[in-house]
């Protein structure tokens, strides 16, 4: 096939993704949107295979039975809590296939040269570095990023003496190597160890960084893995993969933004700040003494009984806790009474961008009723019931009044203005900032203490039991 | 122009297309954004694939076969997995 005609269809691949990604603005469209990606993909590597330089197929035939099938199985078997951990796997093998895929070029290079179809220039030899550097941070940081949401790997923020001018150090190294491959360009070594250190790189990125900060990591290692394929592109002079790529770079750093912006914070504060926790501020028993409010199952039922809107915030304890079908329980029976249920989702909640969307739309929660922040900020005034389910920093409302504290100014769920708020929480412990939360002390705030899910179940049966 | 400016062109195009077309994505559906995409960045399955069937040498067709199974597992599982999130996104009747 001509060399004009795999392009064509290249350029008809791309334009599906583009169109698939469109198709993700709305839920009602998206699922055709993700099938027309699918199709792209399939006229891609279609086009690839029937390429004049493909002279063995089977080596081709099980690399896709095996990864075709490790991938079906994932993708079914897979927990809806267990989404962060999945994308960052996913995240980390794309980094490792441009890894290895632009070292084969390298050693392909007497091949290609041979055929015209790379010159072997400094521009050859850079997006060689760049693949290898962006695919080895990638896939380690990655791997990390997955140790911490499985709780292998200590979630906390790993500091260690001098760490930011290890990072600097080690980048430094590795441009050292990069210049050692545009001065031997045929040769592999350079490129090897270059990933060495572009490994230890990525796993020194990402220790650093703490558990709640998860969402901003894993968005960027989304972005880095679509980059690492575009530079793949550069190497092979192969336009899908630079588009597609570059679209998946795109798509990652704009998630990465929202999620900062959610937070208050830069992307540099994020992965290389300290968040300091500050002294000085007012201690926990200062701030709870005497003030807190326990309340039961019984007593919540009673309230949401008379309760003509109640607002449900989820938080990662209600990801732990598996809590989303309970909730579903308590939605249908409240819905039943004539209750309109709404459900306010902060942008960082959870572990990944939208985890919580997803747990809420796998118990057949009605997407309407998932509001984002800025929508369900102005209507806490008229919203007799809020149910804070293990969710803790983005319901403080000492973001909004101590502009000394560590996160000051960091858009929050405006809880603290309905009638009533119920937190469903284990025990008075801080969230990841570290700072206590003065509205479990509010007068307005009644706290039920326990695991989420037992919480959620208890209401429900009360609540069976009060309606009769 | 010379190529290294044409692929140059196509990728800062493909920026800002990326840029236009996924700022319009709803929070709502970030997640299944981000494993859509995972399955887009499978795409570094085509040189994988030019690799493990090219067979230059051994060593190339064994680091293509590893990257063959790695970015299939992503298209396969990140299509999928997508596509049972988003079933659970439409509206049940």
């Amino acid at each position: 096939m001509s060399s004009g005609l795999v392009n064509i269809a290249y350029l008809v691949a791309a334009s599906l993704f583009i169109f698939g990604l469109k198709g993700l603005s709305h839920p009602r469209t998206a699922v055709r949107g993700n099938q027309l990606g699918a199709l792209g993909m399939l006229l891609a590597i279609v086009i690839t295979l029937v390429d004049q330089s493909i002279i063995g197929y089977e080596i081709i035939i099980a690399g896709v039975v095996i990864g075709g099938a490790i991938g079906a199985i994932l993708a079914v078997r897979i927990q809806m809590t267990s989404m962060p951990e999945l994308v960052a796997l996913f995240n980390g093998f794309g980094g490792l296939a441009s890894i290895l895929v632009a070292g084969a070029a390298l050693l392909e290079v007497p091949y290609l040269v041979g055929s015209g179809s790379v010159a072997l220039n400094a521009q050859f030899s850079l997006s060689i570095f760049a693949s290898g550097l962006i695919g080895a941070v990638t896939f380690w940081g990655s791997l990390v990023a997955f140790g911490k949401l499985q709780g292998k790997v200590n979630d906390g923020a790993v500091r260690y003496p001098a760490d930011q001018l290890v990072k600097i150090l080690l980048a430094i190294i590795a441009l050292v190597f990069a210049y050692l491959m545009v001065v031997y360009p045929d040769s592999s070594t350079p490129y090897w160890l270059m990933v060495a250190v572009a490994s230890v790189l990525g796993i020194l990125f990402v220790i650093p960084i703490g558990g709640a900060d998860m969402p901003v990591v894993v968005a960027l290692l989304n972005s880095f893995s679509g980059l690492a394929a575009a530079a793949t592109g550069f190497v092979l002079f192969n336009t899908v993969l630079i588009v597609a790529g570059t679209l998946v770079g795109a798509s990652g750093i704009i998630l990465t933004i929202i999620m900062c912006k959610a937070m208050n914070r830069s992307l540099t504060n994020v992965l290389f700040g300290t968040f300091t926790v500050t002294e000085g501020g007012p201690s926990a028993d200062e701030v709870y003494g005497g003030k807190v409010k326990s309340t039961s199952a019984e007593e919540v039922a009673m309230l949401l009984e008379g309760a003509k809107r109640v607002c449900v915030v989820p938080g990662y304890g209600m990801a732990v806790a598996q809590a989303q079908h309970a909730v579903r329980e308590l939605f249908d029976l409240l819905e039943g009474n004539g209750t309109v249920v709404e459900f306010g989702v902060h942008p960082v909640a959870g572990r990944m961008p939208g985890h919580m969307n997803v747990l809420l739309a796998e118990a057949d929660i009605p997407y309407e009723r998932l509001k984002d922040m800025d929508e369900i900020n102005p209507s806490f005034k008229q919203i007799d019931v809020t149910i804070v389910i293990g969710a803790n920093d983005v319901v403080n409302p000492v973001a909004r009044t101590d502009p000394d504290s560590p996160i000051a100014g960091m858009p929050i769920l405006d809880v603290d203005y309905s009638k009533t708020v119920i937190v469903i929480k284990r025990s008075l412990s801080p969230g990841f900032a570290g700072i206590p939360n003065p509205l479990f002390a509010a007068d307005n705030a009644l706290m039920l203490f326990g695991d989420g899910k037992k919480a959620v179940e208890d209401m429900v049966k009360s609540l069976k039991d009060e309606l009769g | 122009m010379d190529s290294f400016a044409m692929v140059f062109t196509i990728f800062v195009l493909a920026a800002f297309i990326g840029f236009e077309v996924i700022a319009k994505v709803p929070p709502t559906l970030h997640t299944p954004l981000m494993s859509g995409s995972n399955a887009i960045s499978g795409i570094i399955l085509i040189g994988a694939l030019l690799s493990a069937g090219a067979q230059h040498t051994w060593l190339t067709a064994g680091l293509g076969f590893v990257a063959v199974v790695l970015a299939t597992i992503n298209v396969v599982g990140g299509f999928m997995v997508t596509n049972r999130m988003l079933e659970m996104f439409k509206r049940k009747d």
